[in-house]
C-alpha cells in the first residue's frame, strides 16, 4: 500500500533560506599541510569584481586539512596565469602549487568566463623540457548563482590533482537543529559542506531523527515523531513531497539508504526487540534480517550493497556486527573498548567508522578492517552520528562542545579537526551527502 | 415600587403614627421619647431602603476537589507523580518508583477505558539511534510491571524518545540523570 502523507499542523516543510549559518573553526592540524598558493584572480571586466573566488577555494583546500594556504600578504607577486611565471619566488618560500585564474564578462550579459591554472613549482623551477609544470588549465562559463559553487569546482579539481582522491568541496550536509525558543524546535536542514546556503528543510513540534541521503542526493530519508509515535519518511529536496514509508507500532527507526538507491535499512521493534530490516522503497515489501532477544539497530549498507553494519546487544555491551544479506550470515567486527555504536563502513570499504566507548567517554574512531586496529580521532568525549564524507577524507559528527551541541570535522587520520558551533540553539545528527552531479 | 414593597412599607410606618400620638398627650419623660422617635424613625429609613433594594444574600460554596486532589484520596499522593527514574544504562525500576507504578495501575485498574502512553527517555550519552532502542527497554520494562499489575494492555501504548526530549538541557552528570526516566501521559 502506498502511504500519502496529508500535511499536519505539526509540522512545516520549507524552502525559504534560514538565517543561522555554520561557520569552520580550524582547531588542529594546520601546521601538518602541505603548503600551497591560491592566488586573487584577476578579474578583466569593469566595476565590481564577481566573487572572491581565490577566498572560496583557499578555505576549501585549507578545510580538506592536507593543504596549508598561503596568506596573501606573505605573497611575493600575484600573477593570474603561468605566461612568464618566476618559479624561483615560489620555490624559495616552499610552495608546492600555485592556483590562480582570471575572470571576464561573457558576451552573454550576466555571464562570466573563468579561467584558471594549477603549476607544479618544483617542476617549474626545475625548468626541464619535457615536462610542463601546468597540471591543470581550464576554462568555464558561469552565471553569478553559480560563482560560488563554481569556486567549489575548482577546488575539487586541484584537490583530485593534488591528492590522487576526488574533491568533496561540492557537497552538501544535512543536519538538525533544535532551537527550544522557536515554536518549532525541532527543524531538518541542508546546507553546502561548508555551511553557506543553509536553508530549512522541515520543522516540527516533535522531534525529527536520523536523515539520510539517497544516493543520487535527490532525497532524505529521516524518522519524524510529528504524530506522537516514530515514524519513517521520504522526502524529495526539489519537489518538497513526503511520503510516509513506515509508521508500525513502537520503534520506526535509523532508516540507511542503500547504494542502488531502491531499499531502506530500517529497524523494527513490533516484534518485540529492535530488529534490523530492508524495506523496498517502490513496494514497501519489508524483509526482516535480524531475529534475536537483543537489541539490533544502527543498520549502514557496506559500499557493495551486499552486507549491513548494525549495531547489537548480543554479546552483552553492544558492538559492531556485519551480516550478509543473502546468507545473513553473522560476524563481530569490534572487539576493543567498553563498548561500540554506531559504525559506518568508509566508501573505499577499508575501513569502519564508529563512536567507541573507552573510560566512559565517547569518541569517534575509525578502525582497520584488516588488520582489526582501532584509533581513536578524536578528544572530546560525548561524540555521536559520525558521518564519512563521499571522498572518505572527513568526518562529519555531533559533539558537546563549550556546554553545547554542535557539529565537527575530524580528518579520517585524526591529525586535523574543525568546530562548527552552532550559532543558536544545538545542532545534531549531521549526513554527508554523496558527491552532487 | 411593587405592590408587596409598599405593604411593608406600612407595616413600618403604622406603629411610627401611633407613637407620635401617644407623645402628644403626655409630657412625661419627652426627650427619651423624642430620641426614641428619631431613631425608629432612622430604623425605618433604612429598612426602607434596604426593602427596596431587595435583599441579597450569599453564601460560601462546597469544597469541590480538583481531579488531580480526587485522584490523590482516592489512590494516595502517588498518583501524582509520573516520572520514574533509572540508574545509567539500565531499565530495572527502582524499590523507590513502585508506589507510583501501583497507584497508576490501581486507577487503570478501576477504570478500564482510560489509556496511558508510557514515553521512554535517556541521557545523550550514545548515539541517538541506540538511545531510542534503551528508551524503549526503560518504558516497556514500566508497561510490563503495569500489566503485571493487572492493567490491560490495550490501555497501554509505549514511545521511546530516546535523547530527543531531555528534561533538563544541561550538560553534567546531574542532568543525565534527571534525563533517564519514564514518564506516564494520560
Amino acid at each position: 500500500m502506498l502511504l500519502r502523507l496529508f500535511l499536519s499542523i505539526s509540522i512545516i516543510i520549507l524552502s525559504a533560506q534560514a538565517s543561522a549559518r555554520l561557520e569552520i573553526l580550524i582547531t588542529e592540524g594546520v601546521n601538518t599541510a602541505r603548503p600551497i598558493a591560491v592566488i586573487p584572480f584577476k578579474w578583466l571586466g569593469e566595476g565590481e569584481k564577481p566573487g572572491q573566488f581565490a577566498d572560496i577555494i583557499a578555505a576549501d583546500l585549507q578545510r580538506s586539512g592536507q593543504f596549508s594556504p598561503l596568506a596573501l600578504n606573505k605573497m611575493p607577486n600575484t600573477p593570474s596565469n603561468s605566461i612568464g611565471l618566476n618559479y624561483g619566488l615560489w620555490h624559495k618560500m616552499g610552495i608546492e602549487a600555485l592556483l590562480m585564474g582570471e575572470v571576464s564578462p561573457a558576451p552573454e550579459a550576466g555571464k562570466y568566463i573563468v579561467t584558471y591554472e594549477l603549476v607544479d613549482v618544483v617542476t617549474g623551477n626545475a625548468n626541464v623540457a619535457d615536462y610542463s609544470p601546468v597540471l591543470e588549465s581550464r576554462r568555464g562559463t558561469v552565471t553569478k548563482t553559480q560563482l560560488r559553487r563554481f569556486a567549489h569546482r575548482i577546488s575539487d579539481v586541484a584537490y583530485e590533482n593534488l591528492t590522487g582522491e576526488k574533491g568533496a568541496f561540492l557537497t552538501r550536509i544535512a543536519y538538525i537543529a533544535v532551537d527550544r525558543k522557536s515554536s518549532h524546535p525541532y527543524q531538518l536542514r541542508i546546507s553546502d559542506y561548508d555551511g553557506y546556503g543553509e536553508k530549512l528543510i522541515l520543522r516540527s513540534k516533535q522531534p525529527i531523527m536520523s536523515p539520510s541521503w539517497s544516493p543520487d542526493g535527490r532525497k532524505l530519508a529521516y524518522v519524524s515523531f510529528e504524530q506522537r509515535h516514530s515514524q519513517i519518511y521520504i522526502q524529495d529536496l526539489y519537489s518538497q513531497k513526503r511520503e510516509l514509508m513506515t509508521s508500525f507500532p513502537k520503534i520506526n527507526g535509523s532508516p540507511s539508504w542503500s547504494p542502488d538507491g531502491k531499499s531502506l535499512a530500517i529497524v523494527l521493534s513490533k516484534e518485540g526487540q529492535p530488529e534490523v530490516y530492508t524495506l523496498d522503497t517502490q513496494s514497501k515489501a519489508l524483509r526482516r534480517i535480524t531475529n534475536n532477544r537483543a537489541i539490533d539497530t544502527e543498520p549502514s549498507w557496506s559500499p557493495d550493497g551486499n552486507s549491513l553494519i548494525f549495531t547489537s546487544t548480543r554479546g552483552g555491551q553492544p558492538q559492531i556486527y556485519q551480516v550478509d544479506l543473502r546468507s545473513k550470515v553473522t560476524k563481530r567486527l569490534t572487539w576493543e573498548g567498553d563498548l561500540n555504536l554506531g559504525g559506518t563502513v568508509t566508501p573505499d570499504g577499508a575501513s569502519l567508522v564508529l563512536v567507541s566507548r573507552n573510560d566512559g567517554n565517547y569518541k569517534i574512531a575509525a578502525q582497520d578492517l584488516a588488520s582489526g586496529e582501532l584509533r581513536t580521532l578524536t578528544k572530546t568525549h560525548l561524540d555521536e552520528s559520525p558521518s564519512v564524507a563521499p571522498n572518505g577524507s572527513m568526518i562529519i559528527y555531533s559533539t558537546v562542545y563549550k556546554g553545547r551541541q554542535g557539529l565537527a570535522l575530524v580528518s579520517m587520520d585524526g591529525r586535523f579537526k574543525a568546530n562548527i558551533p552552532a550559532q543558536s540553539g544545538e545542532v545534531k545528527s549531521p549526513a554527508w551527502s554523496p558527491f552532487l552531479k | 415600587m411593587n405592590p408587596s414593597i409598599i405593604s411593608k412599607s406600612l407595616l413600618i410606618a403604622l406603629p411610627l403614627l401611633a407613637l407620635s400620638a401617644c407623645s402628644s398627650n403626655s409630657d412625661t419623660d419627652s426627650a427619651a421619647m423624642e430620641a426614641n422617635k428619631a431613631a425608629m424613625e432612622q430604623a425605618a429609613i433604612e429598612q426602607q431602603a434596604a426593602a427596596e433594594s431587595n435583599i441579597e444574600t450569599d453564601g460560601i460554596q462546597a469544597i469541590q476537589l480538583t481531579k488531580e486532589e480526587l485522584m490523590a484520596k482516592r489512590y494516595s499522593d502517588a498518583i501524582l507523580e509520573k516520572i520514574i527514574q533509572f540508574d545509567y544504562d539500565t531499565a530495572m525500576i527502582k524499590p523507590e518508583f513502585t508506589s507510583i507504578l501501583d497507584a497508576h495501575a490501581e486507577f487503570l485498574v478501576n477504570n478500564p477505558e482510560e489509556k496511558v502512553t508510557i514515553e521512554g527517555h535517556t541521557d545523550e550519552k550514545g548515539t541517538p539511534e541506540y538511545n531510542i532502542a534503551l528508551g524503549e527497554r526503560r518504558a516497556m520494562s514500566v508497561s510490563v510491571y503495569l500489566e503485571n499489575m493487572g492493567v490491560l494492555p490495550r490501555q497501554i501504548s509505549v514511545v521511546s524518545y530516546g535523547e530527543e526530549k531531555p528534561l533538563n538541557f544541561g550538560h553534567t552528570e546531574a542532568s543525565w540523570s534527571d534525563n533517564r526516566r519514564a514518564e506516564l501521559v494520560y
